[in-house]
């Protein structure tokens, strides 16, 4: 079973794409663009649809979806932590 | 499987092929909707299309607003028209604007008239109509002919992995085969809006699409009291896993695939002049959006949504799809095409382009969506600006 997805080899964030993910969990993700898989431990019970960190991300540096960038991380993220609005903002609006 | 080539709709006089055979009964401005609804409820088969606007507007906004409703009129889903408006001056306007098109359409005035005496003497055309257009049969046209719009709502990240992707697909596939194509949502395109920008056809149609970019950027930036948290991307957004409108704005270009080119850009509800992918100047509110795509003479859409929008339109079929196994477990009846198998490899893009392709073609030929089935016809005029 495909647990989350990640769009680019250079992202550092993927996506749930089941329900009842719970913490601790070992998921395997897939790498869509290269068509393989990848596996990680999950920190956080992760809802379906939302994200989580593939790699350490430090507060105040850019997260990579797309390969492109999302927004900032205003607070440390560990790997395997869920990623969402309490750690990551816009750097648009 | 290879793309069909034809599809089974009706010829107007103007040319274009619609997919729907529709009577409608148009209000010019909020005073002539009770009107209007008694006629839709006097004549069955036609449909009445309130809405709360027309008096007093001006200046762009003014000619929007008739743009939007001409251009409705106008659309090849619509057989014939009834308008109905409080004075003759602004619905012989919308009379003659649709008439352009050579359909049978006919303005009817309040003023002077009273409500009892205009619902009656618009009644008797509506019947006539609504006859005349129940002989009409559907004949076979190439998918030239097709004109398709898009527009994604209530997204979430699956949207951005699978349902958009599904209509890119799908997309580059019509685009290669001679279609009209749509996309728009302005706003929603933040974030990712260098990257349609490379796509133009031209230096100079990637210049005018960042011009009209930087200038829904520039309002929005000039009016926002905050981030735009609960706005851009909505709660919906933000409950289903969506972070930023760069992550949304990233997932929503899904939509025009990987190799179409953007061949042009159109005011809202302005009609393209050829084939090709076009983008609209538009709102990211979804009934905004997919009103003024009929109105620009598009007349079928694809919606991929993640959290489960529920929109439709009064003319024209949208076609709905998720990607998201929850969404699709607990909103069956609103989603067209569940592309869901996606995301755990179970089918890859190609064929999920092409099974979407599949439900396009039904559609075009007559099977009511989801949609239409639920009697979903939100029909939103996009307003610029405060009326005088």
């Amino acid at each position: 079973m495909i647990h989350f997805v990640v769009h680019d080899q250079k992202d550092t964030t993927g996506v749930v794409v089941v329900e009842g993910i719970e913490a601790g969990q070992a998921l395997t993700g897939w790498l869509m663009d290269k068509d393989e898989t990848l596996t990680i431990s999950v920190r956080d019970a992760i809802p379906i649809g939302h994200k989580l960190a593939l790699t350490d991300i430090t507060e105040g540096s850019d997260v990579i979806k797309y390969g492109e960038v999302i927004g900032r991380a205003v607070a440390p993220i560990s790997a395997g932590a869920h990623l969402h609005v309490h750690n990551v903002k816009t750097k648009r609006w | 499987m290879g793309l069909q080539q034809t599809f089974w709709g009706y010829r107007r006089d103007n040319g274009r092929v619609g997919v729907r055979n529709h009577v409608i009964i148009l209000p010019v401005d909020d005073l002539s909707n009770a009107a209007s609804e008694a006629v839709a409820n006097n004549i069955k088969g036609t449909l009445a299309l309130p809405h709360p606007y027309g008096r007093l507007q001006f200046g762009a906004d003014l000619e929007l607003h008739f743009r939007t409703l001409i251009g409705t009129g106008a659309n090849p889903n619509v057989a014939a028209v009834v308008v109905i408006g409080i004075e003759p001056g602004w619905t012989q306007r919308v009379v003659d604007g649709i008439a352009a098109t050579g359909k049978p359409v006919s303005g009817f005035w309040i003023e002077q008239n009273g409500d009892i005496n205009t619902i009656a003497a618009a009644s008797r055309a509506a019947k006539e109509y609504v006859q005349y257009a129940s002989e009409i049969q559907r004949t076979e046209h190439p998918i030239t002919d097709l004109w398709v719009s898009t527009k994604c709502g209530e997204s979430d990240t699956t949207s951005g992995c699978g349902a958009n992707p599904t209509v890119g697909n799908a997309f580059d596939k019509l685009y290669a085969a001679g279609t009209t194509l749509l996309f728009g949502e302005t706003s929603e395109i933040t974030g990712g809006e260098h990257l349609v920008a490379k796509r133009a056809a031209t230096p100079e149609i990637g210049a005018q699409f960042l011009k009209t970019w930087n200038a829904y950027n520039d309002f929005i930036v000039a009016n926002k009291t905050n981030d735009l948290s609960d706005s851009q991307p909505t709660k919906g957004n933000i409950a289903g896993g969506l972070t930023t409108i760069e992550e949304k704005a990233l997932g929503n270009i899904q939509k025009i695939g990987k190799q179409c080119n953007v061949d042009g850009v159109l005011e809202p509800a302005e009609s393209p002049n050829g084939p090709g992918l076009w983008f609209m100047d538009s709102s990211s509110a979804a009934a905004e959006m997919v009103t003024l795509a009929a109105a620009g003479g598009f007349v079928v859409h694809f919606f991929p949504t993640g959290q489960g929008n529920v929109i439709g339109n009064p003319i024209i079929p949208v076609i709905k799809l998720a990607a998201n196994p929850r969404t699709v477990r607990t909103m069956r009846e609103h989603i067209d095409y569940d592309c869901s198998g996606l995301l755990q490899r179970e089918i890859n893009l190609d064929q999920a382009g092409d099974q979407l392709l599949d439900v396009l073609f039904r559609t075009v030929n007559g099977r009511l969506t989801d949609a239409e089935a639920l009697g979903h016809r939100e029909f939103v005029l996009t307003k610029l600006y405060r009326s005088a």
